[in-house]
């Protein structure tokens, strides 16, 4: 699946996005955050602070939501718009 | 009922005048036109800004723009929504957001276009860097911004 990062989670992280292809094991975005988080230091620095959202295929999703199926998962940080 | 609706993600400026009479030229049904202008501002809590630079989620930002204009619609009354979201580099007194509402009568347009703006500041996917003299941060997200939406749920 597509991992997409915006904003300070992007610069954390250091790229924009990429492809993960995490065990069957890693079922909801916090599964997968904490798959992140294993993988390096850049990723546990982007998830340090308990506020990084999540999107999947583009809609907003709490972490305890599903990737069963997902495309394409987007994590940032709360909005800044307007 | 389909009511003209347009949603633009810009790096370009846009013309307030120019977007009002392209939504109501030839129309006799409206007789509010509500127009909320976000700008950026030169200073703010921690000193002077020289520019933004504002971040977006292509895809999801029009889709979640859309998902709360459809909400509004069937709220309130409007009979036509504007929005345009600027993205990129701006620098202070730019415009950055757009939204135009019509309706009959004000209530709708203006309860339309405060909707929208507050579920905007939250929901869509933007995100504002400042760049100051000495560094270049991002703006953190405001409590009262997520407070300004629980209103339009109570009741």
């Amino acid at each position: 699946m597509k991992v997409i990062y915006f904003a300070w989670v992007r610069e954390r992280v250091g790229k924009a996005e990429e492809t993960v292809d995490p065990p069957p094991s890693v079922r909801t975005i916090n599964d997968l955050i904490q798959w992140l988080v294993g993988r390096g230091e850049e990723y546990a620095h982007a998830f340090e602070k308990p506020v990084v959202r999540a999107a999947i295929d583009h809609i907003h999703v709490k972490l305890d939501a599903s990737i069963v199926g997902a495309g394409e998962i987007a994590f940032f940080p709360p909005m800044t718009g307007g | 009922m389909t009511i003209p609706i347009t949603i633009r993600l810009q790096q370009d400026d846009f013309d307030v005048s120019h977007e009002i009479r392209a939504l109501t030229h030839g129309r006799i049904d409206i007789g509010a036109v509500v127009t909320f202008s976000g700008i950026c501002r030169g200073g703010a809590e921690g000193g002077v800004i020289t520019a933004l630079t504002l971040e977006h989620y292509p895809g999801m930002a029009d889709a979640e723009i859309r998902r709360h204009v459809d909400q509004a619609i069937a709220r309130w009354p409007l009979t036509g929504v504007t929005i345009i979201h600027r993205y990129g580099h701006v620098v202070p007194g730019d415009n950055i957001v757009l939204v135009l509402t019509t309706s009959a009568h004000r209530q709708a347009a203006f309860q339309g276009a405060e909707f929208l703006m507050d579920y905007l500041k939250v929901d869509a996917p933007f995100w504002k860097s400042e760049q100051r003299l000495q560094r270049t941060s991002w703006v953190d997200h405001h409590h009262r911004d997520a407070d300004a939406i629980a209103r339009w749920n109570a009741t």
